[in-house]
């Protein structure tokens, strides 16, 4: 299996102060990777250094072989699905716009846009209805499910997503996670998550990356780590699912 | 209100039009991508806002005026460099200093909406793959186009009202009513200027508001009503200029100071120009120096000036060797110093006089300038806005050893009115005033010659010396007009009751002429 995203030796440094310790980090093509660790572990700032929006003090990103450092930025950041908690639908444009974007930038047929325009809200489970709508118009869900569409616009390969669904209630959350494991399976994506919530990096993900400031402390599945880890701050992390679950089978009598 | 008012109008409209839009262009072109730069670099923005800021500060009308001094030099300095000069006067000053003013709202208003686009949203854009032009086109601009539309139409506002002042610099606007109008004190015509310069400012903003709010929802058709309606109203003001922009071979510019007496005799020109069929525009409202530097120029082609004003501010003498000598000398020394021919005197004279109203000089025992300096430092002198800076009062005040308890400055109309009201005790009168006879004041005796003669003379500039027509149209005017007749024509303008227009007091005049009747 070939590496879709290989990080060699990355770090990043602001102001002097090391938010990412020098990291390698290999991601197989068509694997769920989950980030987690608490806030200031470097875990937003490891995913940006996968797309660019994060420039690297030292080491190198390479995505499907290729060296990122020999792109310019828009050009790699279209090829590369991005999804971030605040959603970022630009206000002034319709959503079927929004989604259409990244083909736009890269010069589509207006036909060909607005044919996978309505491909793409099927996808994400939205009516076509909603395509001449403005993001104001939407729901919290809704809106995060365009992102979604508009992250997947231009087929990328690799989709990265910092907290995609923080800001979302459970139910709506539960859902939208639910049909981004299902879209990553479908179109064979390389997905990597940022996320805080353990039990949902254990739902969804192949694999966790736990991080520490600025570094990674722990790698493995979730089935692995859940069976137990040296670190204790891994541990620690590790006991909200496990108790969840445990409290889960108690009431249920299990 | 009358025809003759409203007659000026359409150029006077199309003028205001033309410079307004220029400036606001101009000031768009100028702090649209100022502003833009400005919102990228901290380092930019506050210079660039604190200066913007510093320029707003200075009051309209003295920006406008500097100008004229400003470019004055840069045009001599062109004269000696390339051959030849530009028009400091009229449309170039008032156009710097307008666009000038037109630039704050917008640049602060650029800087804040491009500023106050969420981090949200400039977070997305880079993550699509914009790069910074596609971010700035297709992301921050449209979010900011709401306040960057408040920011122009401010500066529209703005601009539109400020323009009203670019007439003592020779652009002729909706301001000539206003300036006029408060000389004379016909406050028809000043309300035309108000009224049309707000009427034109507010026209505007609504138009600029459809724009702004088809922009924001995205409406081709409410943004392009906006503009088809600036762009009809702006061909519709401007047409009238269509012609004289056509060539024609005889355009007269006739010039004018900001008085009664000078509006007056500018239309007598104007007329009889006009009657022979020539063309004529008109710069009224010059100042005193501006207007004999402006026909030296050959910005303006003739005007009437003052034998004692050319003798005492362009020549800088202080000696009186009498009213021959002085016309002679004039006549010599102008054509020799800047090629201005002296035509002919018109036979009055509007002298600087010291007048009082008469029960007061009766009851202080006070004839003459020599009575007055005794009594001097318990009266209040009122001088028109100019009169305390010129070399004649500086004679005045030294032969006489005049010292006043206060000095105070006032547009002529209110000069007179302050005496009335006892607000000053003496004022810097002028001799062919009808407001003398009327409102019953004395001029004091002159006994030691300070003040020279004022000879009312028709200047023509050097281009048109030897123009035929322009001297066909205004021969018969040499020592034609007594001061009773120029009296009784200003004060058909000054007096409260049954104005005349300046135009309809030409007419009267030059019928007086013809009939030998004052």
């Amino acid at each position: 299996m070939t590496d879709a995203i290989v990080l060699d030796q990355v770090s990043k440094t602001y102001d002097g102060a090391a938010v990412l310790q020098p990291t390698d980090l290999f991601i197989p093509q068509g694997q769920f990777v989950a980030l987690v660790g608490g806030s200031g572990a470097g875990k937003t700032t490891l995913l940006k250094t996968i797309n660019g929006l994060v420039a690297l003090t030292a080491g190198r990103v390479r995505i499907d072989g290729a060296a990122t450092a020999d792109l310019d930025g828009p050009t790699l950041r279209r090829r590369i699905g991005y999804v971030f908690q605040e959603v970022g639908l630009f206000p002034h444009l319709t959503v079927a716009e929004n989604i259409g974007v990244v083909p736009t930038l890269l010069g589509w047929e207006p036909a060909r846009i607005a044919e996978r325009t309505t491909e793409l809200l099927a996808l994400v489970d939205l009516p076509a209805a909603l395509a001449a709508r403005r993001p104001a118009a939407l729901s919290g869900g809704q809106r995060q499910r365009v992102g979604v569409a508009r992250a997947l616009a231009a087929r990328p390969s690799i989709l990265l997503m910092d907290e995609p669904f923080g800001a979302l209630d459970s139910v709506t959350r539960v859902a939208l996670a639910d049909d981004v494991r299902r879209l990553h399976d479908q179109l064979d994506l390389t997905t990597v998550m940022v996320t805080h919530d353990i039990a949902e990096a254990a739902l969804l993900a192949d694999r966790i990356v736990v991080m520490a400031g600025g570094k990674v402390i722990a790698d493995d599945t979730p089935k692995t780590l859940l069976a137990g880890h040296a670190d204790p701050a891994v541990e620690a992390l590790m006991q909200a699912p496990r108790r969840q679950a445990a409290r889960v089978r108690e009431i249920t009598g299990e | 209100m009358n025809s003759g008012l409203l007659s000026l109008l359409p150029d006077r409209l199309a003028w205001h039009v033309v410079l307004s839009a220029s400036a606001l262009g101009l000031g768009l072109l100028i702090a649209l991508p100022l502003g833009v730069l400005a919102a990228r670099s901290p380092r930019l923005r506050w210079p660039a806002l604190a200066l913007a800021g510093l320029v707003q500060t200075i009051p309209s009308l003295a920006l406008l005026a500097l100008f004229y001094p400003l470019l004055l030099l840069l045009s001599n300095l062109a004269k000696g460099a390339f051959g030849h000069g530009f028009s400091a006067l009229g449309f170039l000053p008032s156009l710097l200093a307008l666009t000038l003013y037109s630039m704050l709202p917008i640049l602060r208003n650029t800087v804040a909406g491009l500023t106050g686009v969420e981090p949200a949203i400039v977070e997305a854009a880079r993550g699509v793959g914009m790069t910074d032009r596609q971010r700035l086109w297709r992301g921050e601009l449209p979010l900011a186009l709401p306040v960057i539309m408040a920011g122009v139409r401010t500066a529209a506002v703005w601009t539109i009202g400020a323009a009203t002042l670019s007439t003592p610099v020779g652009q002729t606007s909706l301001g000539d009513y206003i300036f006029s109008g408060l000389q004379t004190e016909n406050w028809a015509m000043v309300l035309t200027g108000c009224i049309g310069s707000a009427a034109l400012a507010m026209a505007v903003d609504q138009l600029l508001g459809l724009v702004e709010r088809g922009a924001e929802r995205r409406d081709k058709r409410i943004w392009g009503a906006g503009l088809v309606g600036l762009t009809i109203g702006l061909v519709a003001a401007v047409a009238p200029l269509a012609a004289d922009f056509a060539p024609h071979p005889s355009t007269y510019v006739i010039g004018a100071k900001n008085f009664s007496e000078q509006y007056i005799l500018a239309e007598l020109m104007a007329d009889r120009l006009e009657g022979h069929g020539a063309r004529v525009t008109r710069k009224i409202n010059l100042g005193s120096a501006v207007a004999y530097r402006a026909l030296a120029a050959g910005e303006i082609d003739a005007y009437v000036d003052y034998s004692g004003t050319l003798w005492a501010n362009v020549l800088g003498r202080t000696d009186n060797p009498g009213r021959a000598a002085v016309l002679d000398g004039l006549r010599a020394e102008l054509k020799r110093r800047d090629g201005v021919v002296l035509l002919a005197p018109l036979g009055f004279e509007n002298a600087y006089a010291l007048a009082m109203r008469r029960d007061k000089a009766q009851a202080l025992g006070i004839r003459t300038l020599a009575d007055l300096a005794a009594k001097a430092p318990d009266l209040t002198m009122g001088g028109d806005l100019e009169f305390f800076s010129r070399p004649e009062w500086a004679n005045v005040e030294r032969v006489y050893g005049l010292r006043f308890k206060a000095k105070r400055q006032f547009q002529p109309t209110f000069m007179y009115r302050a005496l009335g009201s006892g607000e000053a005790d003496v004022i810097s009168a002028f001799s062919s005033d009808g407001r003398i006879a009327a409102d019953g004041l004395v001029v004091l005796g002159d006994p030691k010659g300070a003040l020279p003669p004022y000879d009312a003379v028709l200047l023509v500039s050097p281009s048109r010396a030897n123009d035929a027509p322009l001297r066909k149209a205004l021969a018969g005017l040499d020592g034609a007009i007594t001061v009773e007749a120029m009296r009784a024509a200003n004060l058909s303008v000054d007096r409260d009751d049954h104005k005349s227009s300046p135009t309809e007091a030409a007419r009267a005049l030059e019928k007086g002429l013809r009939t030998g009747q004052p």
